[in-house]
């Protein structure tokens, strides 16, 4: 909206002398002029498209690279190392699986024109999905450079849910789920909050939340899945009393540092151009950040007497979840603050609420994700303001420190239908694929490891 | 005949092998171990959860000499893994009954 008041203004200013000389020169040189203001119209156009098309280009690269290599090598560093092929395939087949289904049927189910909850079937196939703009969601880019930047984020959230479960599932049985999940859990919920129509897009729904970039869509949807199924799963063979540490936190670090470096696709991507608005979801994507592993660092530090690597790792992807949904609506130390306390509740739901509650969240999908997501969907509430965002008119506060404290039952209101869809869309979901082929490998299978059980080979042959 | 077996902190390795050398024994053979003594293991922190690491890396050097070197050899891989501290190993000596040397059926001191 913005970008298109400053065109007219751009042209105007362009055209107005040459319209005020064209009425003093004779009458027939008229169209010559008005040809020449079309073609720069034009030129100016395609130069801001060709600026937004590349940074979103880069952008779906970088959120590809989130799943692999970042999260493959994250997942894959904390699992002991007869599983660790078996976690990165997990990974991996949501870039093969999901790319099929976006493109049959999920690209239309969550962008399609079709009610509140869900997109139409207008897109099926692909079907209309060309190069020219699609004007309902960004005007300047080719609606194919949306289509598969929206994939990237569809492939990597039921891959973060596969860290509840692993070490434990059956491949077959996690393609089957994970396929069904990504058709009715993610497109729905991608409908509703960014779809034209959806009941909580935040211009034009009925309950207008604000999530920039998916902290409910994908991270409470994937973290409260990924409870409901570790739940359902039941723990690992000897879980807790086994040791079962992390076989390679050389992995998990490389992981770690490839999320943080992909999420700048991520949030700032989802400005949906080469915006200003980009650079400040940018700016407070990577402040977040930095504040959370501080943050979960030092509370591990006077909680357990030591600053591990694997907190200051886990404490960073907190903060980069809890400010997806905020970092095109808040300012630079609204996102400090939410990356701070971000890194010391997630420290403190994997310290001590899942110990305490004996579910066996294998690699914290919950802990992190779910509650990182639930928390920055709220404080997003909080801080969101219009000076970063106008998000609902240039005179109308946003969030509730800009006067709008209503927008946090909002807030509210887009957490607890992710929840929701999340826990009865999981539970459905699971009881078929049990009930059908069967979720969980065998006991031999499981101490085996699913490298050699799942997929014949294994991780380090050392001898070969 | 006697077998010294000697089992090492990893890093004292090398320090224990040239000792040896210097001695003038010949031969040994070097495995790679897990263990613990009395020093029991110790602790490391994943995400809050406490893991016990009871079995510690450590190296065990064997090798079989005859009755005069026996004391040579003890006191050479003594003074190259001593440290003073708990964890430094153990040296374990028994009687060998025969030796065989397998390319030439070779038996006792001579097929050392």
């Amino acid at each position: 909206m913005c970008r298109r008041t400053k065109l007219l203004l751009l042209t105007l200013f362009l055209g107005t002398p040459v319209l005020a000389l064209t009425q003093t020169t004779a009458a027939s040189s008229a169209p010559a002029t008005q040809a020449q203001i079309a073609a720069l119209q034009q030129a100016v156009q395609q130069a801001q498209s060709a600026g937004d098309n590349a940074w979103m280009l880069v952008s779906a690269a970088l959120v590809l690279l989130m799943t692999g290599p970042g999260l493959a090598l994250f997942y894959g560093g904390l699992v002991r190392k007869k599983n660790i092929l078996g976690t990165m395939m997990q990974s991996f087949a949501m870039m093969g699986l999901v790319t099929i289904i976006w493109a049959i049927v999920g690209y239309s189910l969550a962008f399609g024109h079709g009610n509140a909850f869900i997109g139409g079937f207008e897109h099926v196939f692909l079907r209309g999905v060309g190069l020219t703009p699609n004007t309902d969601y960004a005007a300047t880019i080719p609606e194919q450079t949306y289509m598969v930047y929206q994939l990237m984020f569809a492939i990597i959230t039921p891959a973060l849910i596969t860290g509840a479960f692993a070490e434990r599932m059956k491949f077959s049985a996690m393609a089957v789920f994970l396929s069904l999940w990504s058709i009715f859990v993610y497109t729905p919920m991608a409908h509703m909050v960014w779809g034209v129509g959806g009941l909580l897009n935040a211009t034009g729904g009925h309950i207008p939340s604000l999530d920039f970039a998916g902290g409910t869509v994908v991270h409470i949807t994937s973290g409260v899945s990924a409870l409901v199924t570790c739940i359902y799963l039941g723990k690992r063979i000897g879980y807790p009393q086994q040791n079962m540490p992390p076989h390679s936190m050389v992995l998990s670090f490389i992981g770690a540092c490839l999320l943080w470096v992909g999420w700048f696709g991520f949030n700032a991507g989802s400005a949906l151009g080469a915006s200003s608005l980009a650079t400040s979801a940018f700016v407070n994507t990577h402040f977040a950040a930095a504040a959370a592993a501080l943050g979960w660092t030092v509370a591990e530090w006077i909680h357990n007497g030591k600053p591990t690597a694997l907190g200051a790792i886990s404490g960073a992807v907190a903060g980069l979840v809890a400010i997806t949904p905020a970092s095109g609506f808040v300012q630079p130390f609204s996102a400090i603050f939410i990356g701070l306390v971000a890194g010391v509740f997630c420290s403190f739901m994997v310290f001590e609420v899942k110990s305490r509650l004996h579910y066996d969240d294998s690699l914290d999908a919950f802990g992190v994700h779910g509650a990182g997501g639930t928390l920055g969907a709220l404080l997003t509430g909080l801080f969101a303001t219009r000076i970063i965002n106008a998000a609902f008119g240039k005179d109308v506060a946003t969030g509730a420190f800009d006067g709008h404290w209503g927008q946090l039952l909002n807030q509210a209101a887009g957490v607890g239908i992710a929840w929701g869809l999340s826990i009865v869309g999981t539970l459905v979901l699971l009881f078929i694929v049990d009930k059908t082929i069967g979720l969980r490998v065998s006991p031999e299978e499981e101490s085996a490891g699913l490298d050699l059980s799942q997929h014949g080979e294994e991780g380090y042959d050392l001898n070969s | 005949m006697v077998k010294i077996e000697a089992i090492l902190q990893p890093s004292k390795l090398d320090a224990v092998k040239d000792a040896l050398l210097e001695a003038g024994i010949e031969g040994m053979t070097i495995l790679e171990a897990r263990g613990h003594g009395r020093q029991k293991g110790h602790t490391e922190f994943y995400r809050g959860r406490e893991y016990t690491v009871d079995l510690l890396p450590k190296v065990k050097i064997e090798l079989v000499v005859n009755e005069e070197m026996k004391e040579k050899a003890v006191q050479a891989i003594i003074g190259a893994a001593r440290t003073g501290r708990i964890g430094d190993g153990k040296i374990f000596v028994s009687r060998i009954e025969e030796a065989i040397r397998i390319r030439n059926d070779e038996r006792g001191e001579t097929a050392l």
